[in-house]
C-alpha cells in the first residue's frame, strides 16, 4: 500500500463516513440540520462535507451509472488527495490542494434513480433530509435530472447535472440552483450539420424516427433547423414508443419514402434496437436517389454503442467527450480511471468527474458551501484543463459552453473500447445561442432557509 | 358501523395511532426516521389499504391500480397550478376524479372475474400510461412531469410555463420564488407534511375498518369466499363490487394527491403496470385481508427502495469494522450481493421466501410466533391478535 | 400496396415472436394451473444462452502484440480465441458466425434442465395456492433470476449478430414477382418460419403422441385423468420443461433481432399475457392465433397514414384490442367457461 495508491476500502471507509454518522444524529423536527446551523441548508458540521451521488444503479441504464459512481469514487479520491490526482493536474484552477474542500474531507453517499422522477426525487430527498448532503449529481435522463434539479431549488442545495441532453435543463426548466457541464441538442445540431453537410452534401431527404418524449422532440427539432438551413428536405418524422424493443413497423416505411437519409432520435436501448434492426433492413448498404443510404444517430454513447457492435460502423453522431481525444486533460483522467479500473470512462463518467472537480473548485473559491455563493463562483466561470478545451461556465443558464465532438463509428476497431473515432471538434463558438432563445428563467438562488 | 366494533378493534385502532404518531423516533434506530420516508410510508399505507379493500375483501385482483394514484396525483397538480397552493381543495379534486375513473374502469372490467378482470384493469392503466407519457403531454407534461410554477404574468405563457391559481390571486396570497403547497399557511414538506398524510392514514384505516365491520363488509367477504352462492341466494353483486372498486380507486386517487401535495411533481411513471404490480406485492407481503399487514408491506418495500438500496461498500465495511479483515472483506463481498445496486435481488429473495413459508404474509409470521410464545393457550390469544383478519379458507 | 404487404410481413414476425412466449405461458397455466411470471425471465434465459455460447467459444488466452497501443498507452494485450489458436480462423470463424443458431442446441439442453429444476423446486408446491402466491412467488423468482444474469453480463445490451450470410435483406418482391421495392431481412423471415415450425412441432407433439393426448385430457379434467392411475405428475414436469424449452429457443433466436439485455424479460411479460388472455387462458390454438393478430395489429397501427387519423393508437393497440376482445368474448377468442374466472 503505497502513499500514492491507496486501498480502495480506505476511500469507501470515507465514503461511508456520513452515512454512519446521521445513523447516530438526532434529527427530527430540527427540518434537516437547519438547527444546528441557521447560515444555509446542511452547513457541514464537524470536519467532513458530504456530496450526494443519485444514479440509475438498477433499470436500463444501470452500466451507465455504475461508470458514473466510478467517476464519483474516483473525484473523491483526488479531492482527497489519494492517488494520481487525475485531472487536477491539468485543471487551470490551482485553488484545491488535494487536501478536502475548505479544510473539510470529502465524503460522500449514493442513492438508486431506478432512472424514474420519483425515485430520484425520494433518493435525493433522502440524501438531504437524512444523510446531510449539501450537493446532489447524478443522473442518466433528462426527465431525472429536471425533476431533481426542481427538488435541490426548493431544498436549497446544489446540483450539479449528469448526463442530460435535453434543451430543457438549462432551457425552460433551469434553475438557478442548478448547473449542467454535458451539451445539449442544440449544440448536437449546430456541431452536427456542418459535418453532415460534408460527407452526405446538400440535397438530401431526411426521415426522423424519434422517441415520443421531451428529449427526442428536443432532439428532432434541433436537427431538423439545422439539417433544413443545410438545405435538407424532411420527408417525415415518426414518432416511435418509448422502449418499443422492435421497430421493423416504423423502419418499413422507410424503404419506400424516397428518403435517404435516416435519422434515429433514440437514446439507450431505443437506439441500439432501432440501429441494429435498420441495418439489418439493409438500410446502410441501399442506393436512393442515386446516393447512398446514411443512418445518423446524433447523440452518440459509448457505451450503448458497444450494445449495437457491428451496426455502429460508419455512422455519425455526436458525444461530448471521448477517451481517445490526445489533450493533457483527457489522458491524465483516462490514466488515472484506466489504472484504477481497467478500462476507459464513459463521457458520462466523465461529465460527473468534472462536475465534482467543479463544484469542489467553486466551493473552495467562494470559501464556503453555501449554495448561493458557490452558485457564484461558477457563474461566468473560465477554465480549461478538463478535456474539452476552454470551457465557460455561462452566468446567464449555468449552461457550460465547450467544443463538441463529432464521431463515426469506426470500421476496424482494435479493442472492445475503440468504436468510435472523432472526425471533427466542432469549435465552442459555433455551438454558442443566445440565451433567451431556450426559454425560462433561473430564479433566485435559495440556500435552504 | 362502530357499534360493531369489538374490544379488540378499538385496541388495534389505538395501537395503530400511537404506532403511526411515534414513527419518528421509532424509526431512528433503523436511520428511517426522516421526513420524506415517512411521508411515503404514510402515503403508500392508504394506497395498500385501498387495494385491500377490493382484493383482500372480495378477491378482484386489479392489476391497474396505478391509474389512480397518477390521476390522482395529476389533478392534485392541477388544482394547485389553476385554484390555490392550499391542499384542501386539490384532495377533494383528486378523490373526486379518481373516484369518477375508477367508476368508469370498474364499470366496464367488473363484467369479468379472475384473471381476465386483472388483465382489463392492466389493460386501463396501460393506456393511460402510454398517453400519459406521449400524446397527452400538453395535460401531462410528459416524461418531464407536471410541476407548479410562478404565476403567469403574460396570457400568451401556456399553462405548462406558468400558473393561474386564481383563488391565490383572489385572496392575495404572496408568493416568492417556487410555489409550496400549504394548509392555510402551514408548509406540506418536511415533518407538518409527515403529520398531515399520517391523520389521513389513520383516519383511511379507520374508515377500513369500518367498512371491514360492516354489512357492506360482509358481502364483499361473501363474495369472496362464494360468489355464485351468493348470488343464488338473491344478491345482486355488482353493485357491491363496483362500490368496492370505486372506494379503493378514490384510496388510490387519496395517496394519488398526498404524493403531489408532499412533493408537487406528478410524473407518468407512476401509473406504470409495475407501481401497479408494487401495491399488489405491498399487500401480499404483508398478508392479504388483514388490515395491518398492507400497510406493514408498504413499509418494508419503500425502505428496501430507499435505504437498502443506499448501503454502499462503504457503509457496509463500518458496520462489520470492529471484525478482523479477511472475515470483514468475506462480509463485504458477501452482503454487497443483497444491498446497494443488489437491493432488488433482496427483494425477490424475500417475496419468494415469504410465499413459500408464510403464505399468508408478514402478518402470519407474527401471528405464528404469537402462537409459538403463548404455547398450549394458543388459540384464544391468537384470535386476539387477529381479528381483524378474513381467513383464506371460509 | 407495398407498404401493406410488408406491413403483414412485421406482423407475422412479430406475431411469431408473441406466438411463441404465450404458447408456453398458456400451456403451463392449461395443463399445471399456475400464473408464471417468470416466463419472461425464461425468454430472456434462452436469450442468455446465445450469449454464452458466443462467450464460449470466444473463450481467449491474452497475447501481447508489441505494434499497437492500448487506451493507456502500453503494449495492446490481444485476446486470441482458443479456438482460433486449435483449429485456425477459419474454423472459428465459422463457429462464431454460426453461434446464434448452434446456441439453440445449447438452449433446448439448459433450459429443459432450468424448467424441470424450476417445477421440481418451487412451481409443485404451488398447484393448490391462490394465483396471488402463484404471481408473487414467481415474479420474486423472475427477479432473481434477472440479478443474476445482470451480475455477470452487466446492464447493458450484448450484440449477437446474425450469420454473415442471412445478415441482410432479402429481395421479397423480386422472389415474389412484386416489384423490387420490397426488401425483408432475411433473419426476420427466418425466424417466422422458425416460429412456425415449433408451434406446429408442439401442436404435433400434443396431437398425436399418447403423452400429448394425456396432457390434453389434463387440460381438461385434471382430476379424473389423476383418478385413472395416470402418473400426472411425472407428466406436468415434463410439460413445464417443453414450455421453458419454447420459451427458451424463442429468446435465442431473437437475440440477433433485439440485442439481449438482462430486463428484456421483464419487457415480454406484461404482452405475452395479454396475448394469452385474449387468446383465451388456456387455449394453445387461441394464443397462437392472438400472438399473430396482435402483432399484425400492432404494425398497421404503426403506419403514419392510420396514426395520423387517431394520434397515438400505436401506443395503445394491444390494450385496445385486449379490452374490445374481452368484452365481446368474455374468455377470450378460445377460452373455454369455468377456467381463470375464480
Amino acid at each position: 500500500m503505497s502513499f500514492r495508491n491507496p486501498s480502495r476500502r480506505k476511500v469507501l471507509k470515507i465514503g461511508a463516513a456520513a452515512g454512519v454518522t446521521t445513523l447516530a444524529t438526532p434529527y427530527f423536527f430540527s427540518r434537516g440540520a437547519f438547527a444546528q446551523s441557521m447560515d444555509y441548508r446542511n452547513a457541514p458540521q464537524g470536519d467532513s462535507v458530504t456530496l450526494g451521488f443519485n444514479v440509475p444503479q438498477t433499470g436500463a441504464y444501470a452500466d451507465e451509472g455504475a461508470d458514473e459512481l466510478r467517476a464519483y469514487q474516483l473525484a473523491v479520491e483526488h479531492l482527497n488527495g489519494e492517488g494520481d490526482g487525475g485531472m487536477l493536474n491539468t485543471f487551470s484552477s490551482k485553488a484545491l490542494e488535494g487536501n478536502g474542500v475548505n479544510g473539510k474531507k470529502v465524503a460522500f453517499v449514493t442513492g438508486d434513480t431506478q432512472t424514474k422522477s420519483d425515485a430520484a426525487r425520494a433518493s435525493a430527498k433522502r440524501m438531504i433530509e437524512n444523510d446531510g448532503a449539501l450537493m446532489i449529481t447524478g443522473g442518466s435522463s433528462s426527465g431525472v435530472a429536471i425533476a431533481v434539479q426542481g427538488l435541490c431549488q426548493e431544498a436549497g442545495v446544489i446540483f450539479m447535472a449528469g448526463l442530460t441532453h435535453s434543451n430543457d435543463t438549462t432551457g425552460k426548466d433551469k434553475r438557478a440552483n442548478g448547473f449542467r457541464h454535458f451539451f445539449n441538442t442544440e449544440m448536437t445540431g449546430a456541431a452536427l450539420a456542418p459535418v453532415l453537410k460534408n460527407a452526405y452534401g446538400t440535397d438530401r431527404k431526411a426521415y426522423h424516427l424519434t422517441a415520443d418524449y421531451t428529449w427526442g422532440w428536443s432532439q428532432e427539432g434541433s436537427i431538423k433547423k439545422y439539417s433544413e438551413e443545410l438545405g435538407w428536405e424532411t420527408v417525415d418524422a415518426v414518432r416511435t414508443p418509448l422502449g418499443a424493443g422492435d421497430f421493423s413497423q416504423y423502419l418499413t416505411p422507410v424503404l419506400n419514402s424516397g428518403a435517404d437519409v435516416l435519422i434515429l432520435n433514440h437514446y439507450g436501448k431505443d437506439m441500439v434496437n432501432s440501429l441494429t434492426q435498420a441495418v439489418q433492413f439493409g438500410l446502410r448498404d441501399k442506393q436512393v436517389n442515386g446516393k447512398d443510404f446514411a443512418i445518423v444517430v446524433p447523440l452518440y454513447s459509448r457505451l450503448m454503442a458497444q450494445g449495437a457492435g457491428e451496426a455502429v460502423k460508419g455512422i455519425f453522431g455526436s458525444t461530448n467527450w471521448h477517451w481517445s481525444l490526445q489533450d493533457e486533460g483527457s489522458k491524465a483522467f483516462v490514466k488515472s480511471f484506466g489504472e484504477k479500473y481497467g478500462f476507459p470512462p464513459s463521457q458520462a463518467a466523465h461529465t460527473c468527474y468534472c462536475q465534482t472537480l467543479l463544484y469542489a473548485d467553486a466551493a473552495q473559491r467562494a470559501g464556503t458551501f453555501r449554495p448561493s455563493e458557490v452558485g457564484k463562483a461558477l457563474e461566468g466561470f473560465d477554465f480549461d484543463g478538463l478535456g474539452n478545451g476552454p470551457v465557460l461556465y455561462r452566468a446567464a443558464d449555468h449552461q457550460c459552453f465547450k467544443d463538441v465532438l463529432v464521431v463515426k463509428g469506426k470500421e476496424n476497431p482494435d479493442s472492445q473500447f475503440d468504436l468510435l473515432e472523432v472526425v471533427e471538434v466542432t469549435p465552442r463558438d459555433q455551438v454558442e445561442y443566445p440565451p433567451e432563445l431556450l426559454g425560462g428563467e433561473l430564479g433566485p438562488y435559495n440556500d435552504g432557509v | 358501523m362502530i357499534a360493531t366494533f369489538s374490544r379488540s378493534d378499538w385496541l388495534l385502532l389505538i395501537a395503530f395511532i400511537v404506532i403511526v404518531l411515534t414513527l419518528p423516533w421509532t424509526m431512528q434506530p433503523i436511520g428511517a426516521a426522516y421526513p420524506d420516508l415517512l411521508q411515503k410510508f404514510a402515503i403508500y399505507g392508504i394506497f395498500a389499504i385501498g387495494f385491500n379493500i377490493l382484493f383482500g375483501l372480495t378477491g378482484y385482483l386489479s392489476f391497474g391500480h396505478a391509474a389512480f394514484l397518477g390521476v390522482g396525483s395529476y389533478a392534485a397538480l392541477w388544482s394547485f397550478k389553476l385554484l390555490t397552493m392550499n391542499v384542501l381543495p386539490a384532495l377533494a379534486l383528486s378523490i373526486a376524479v379518481a373516484g369518477v375513473f375508477a367508476f368508469l374502469i370498474g364499470y366496464v372490467s367488473l363484467r369479468r372475474s379472475g384473471i381476465y378482470f386483472a388483465i382489463l384493469t392492466l389493460a386501463f392503466a396501460q393506456m393511460s400510461y402510454n398517453l400519459a407519457y406521449s400524446v397527452l403531454t400538453p395535460i401531462t407534461n410528459g416524461e418531464t412531469g407536471l410541476q407548479v410554477r410562478a404565476i403567469r404574468d403574460s396570457a400568451a405563457t401556456s399553462l405548462r410555463d406558468g400558473d393561474v391559481r386564481v383563488i391565490d390571486q383572489f385572496l392575495g396570497i404572496p408568493e416568492i420564488g417556487v410555489p409550496i403547497s400549504n394548509l392555510f399557511g402551514m408548509k406540506m414538506s418536511g415533518y407538518s407534511g409527515f403529520y398531515f398524510c399520517a391523520a389521513l392514514l389513520i383516519l383511511g384505516f379507520f374508515l377500513a375498518l369500518c367498512i371491514s365491520r360492516s354489512n357492506f363488509g360482509m358481502v364483499l367477504k361473501a363474495i369472496k369466499s362464494n360468489r355464485n352462492r351468493l348470488e343464488y341466494t338473491g344478491v345482486n353483486t355488482r353493485p357491491y363490487l363496483i362500490a368496492a372498486f370505486v372506494i379503493s380507486g378514490m384510496y388510490a386517487g387519496l395517496a394519488g394527491s398526498l404524493l403531489s401535495i408532499t412533493d408537487p411533481i406528478a410524473g407518468a411513471e407512476r401509473m406504470q403496470w409495475t407501481a401497479s404490480g408494487e401495491v399488489v406485492l405491498m399487500t401480499i407481503l404483508g398478508g392479504a385481508g388483514t388490515l395491518v399487514g398492507p400497510v406493514l408491506g408498504a413499509g418494508v418495500i419503500k425502505y428496501a427502495e430507499q435505504k437498502v438500496s443506499s448501503w454502499n461498500e462503504g457503509i457496509l465495511h463500518n458496520a462489520v469494522a470492529l471484525l478482523p479483515e479477511p472475515l470483514q472483506d468475506l462480509l463485504v463481498w458477501f452482503f454487497s450481493f443483497f444491498v446497494g445496486e443488489g437491493w432488488h435481488l433482496t427483494l425477490g429473495l424475500m417475496f419468494m421466501i415469504i410465499v413459500i413459508f408464510l403464505p399468508g404474509g408478514l402478518m402470519e409470521g407474527f401471528r405464528r410466533l404469537r402462537r409459538a410464545f403463548s404455547g398450549g393457550r394458543s388459540a384464544d390469544s391468537a384470535k386476539t391478535a387477529t381479528t381483524s383478519t378474513v381467513q383464506e379458507k371460509s | 400496396m407495398d407498404a401493406i404487404f410488408l406491413q403483414i410481413l412485421n406482423g407475422l414476425d412479430k406475431g411469431g415472436a408473441y406466438a411463441l412466449i404465450a404458447l408456453g405461458l398458456t400451456l403451463i397455466f392449461g395443463t399445471l394451473g399456475v400464473v408464471n411470471f417468470a416466463h419472461g425471465a425464461l425468454f430472456m434465459l434462452g436469450a442468455f444462452c446465445a450469449v454464452t455460447l458466443n462467450r464460449l467459444l470466444n473463450t481467449s488466452f491474452d497475447r501481447v502484440n508489441e505494434a499497437k497501443v492500448d487506451f493507456l498507452g502500453k503494449p495492446l494485450v490481444e485476446k486470441v480465441p482458443y479456438l482460433e489458436q486449435w483449429f485456425g480462423p477459419e474454423v472459428s470463424g465459422f463457429l462464431l458466425d454460426w453461434s446464434v443458431p448452434i446456441s439453440l442446441l445449447l438452449a433446448v439442453f439448459v433450459m429443459a434442465l432450468i424448467g424441470v429444476a424450476m417445477e421440481r423446486g418451487l412451481i409443485k408446491h404451488f398447484y393448490n395456492r391462490p394465483h396471488a402466491d402463484q404471481i408473487l412467488v414467481t415474479f420474486g423468482l423472475a427477479i432473481v433470476l434477472q440479478e443474476i444474469i445482470r451480475h455477470f453480463f452487466g446492464a447493458n445490451p450484448i450484440p449477437q449478430p446474425a450469420p454473415d450470410i442471412v445478415a441482410g435483406a432479402a429481395n421479397v418482391g423480386g422472389l415474389l414477382g412484386l416489384g423490387d421495392n420490397v426488401y425483408y431481412p432475411w433473419w426476420r423471415l427466418i425466424y417466422f418460419l422458425f416460429s412456425a415450425l415449433v408451434i406446429g412441432g408442439v401442436f404435433a407433439f400434443l396431437q398425436f403422441t399418447t403423452f400429448g393426448m394425456v396432457v390434453r385430457a389434463g387440460m381438461h379434467d385434471r382430476e379424473t385423468v389423476g383418478l385413472l392411475g395416470i402418473n400426472i405428475q411425472r407428466r406436468f414436469t415434463i410439460v413445464f420443461g417443453l414450455a421453458a424449452v419454447v420459451a427458451g429457443v424463442a429468446g435465442a433466436m431473437y437475440t440477433p433481432i433485439l440485442p439481449p439485455d438482462y430486463h428484456m424479460g421483464m419487457d415480454f411479460l406484461v404482452l405475452s399475457f395479454v396475448v394469452v388472455v385474449v387468446g383465451g387462458m388456456g387455449s394453445l390454438t387461441g394464443a397462437v392465433l392472438a400472438g399473430f393478430l396482435l402483432g399484425i395489429l400492432q404494425s398497421f397501427a404503426s403506419m403514419t397514414e392510420v396514426k395520423s387519423i387517431l394520434p397515438g393508437i400505436d401506443q395503445i393497440i394491444i390494450y385496445l384490442v385486449a379490452v374490445i376482445v374481452l368484452l365481446i368474448r368474455p374468455r377470450g377468442l378460445m377460452g373455454r367457461p369455468g377456467v381463470a374466472e375464480d
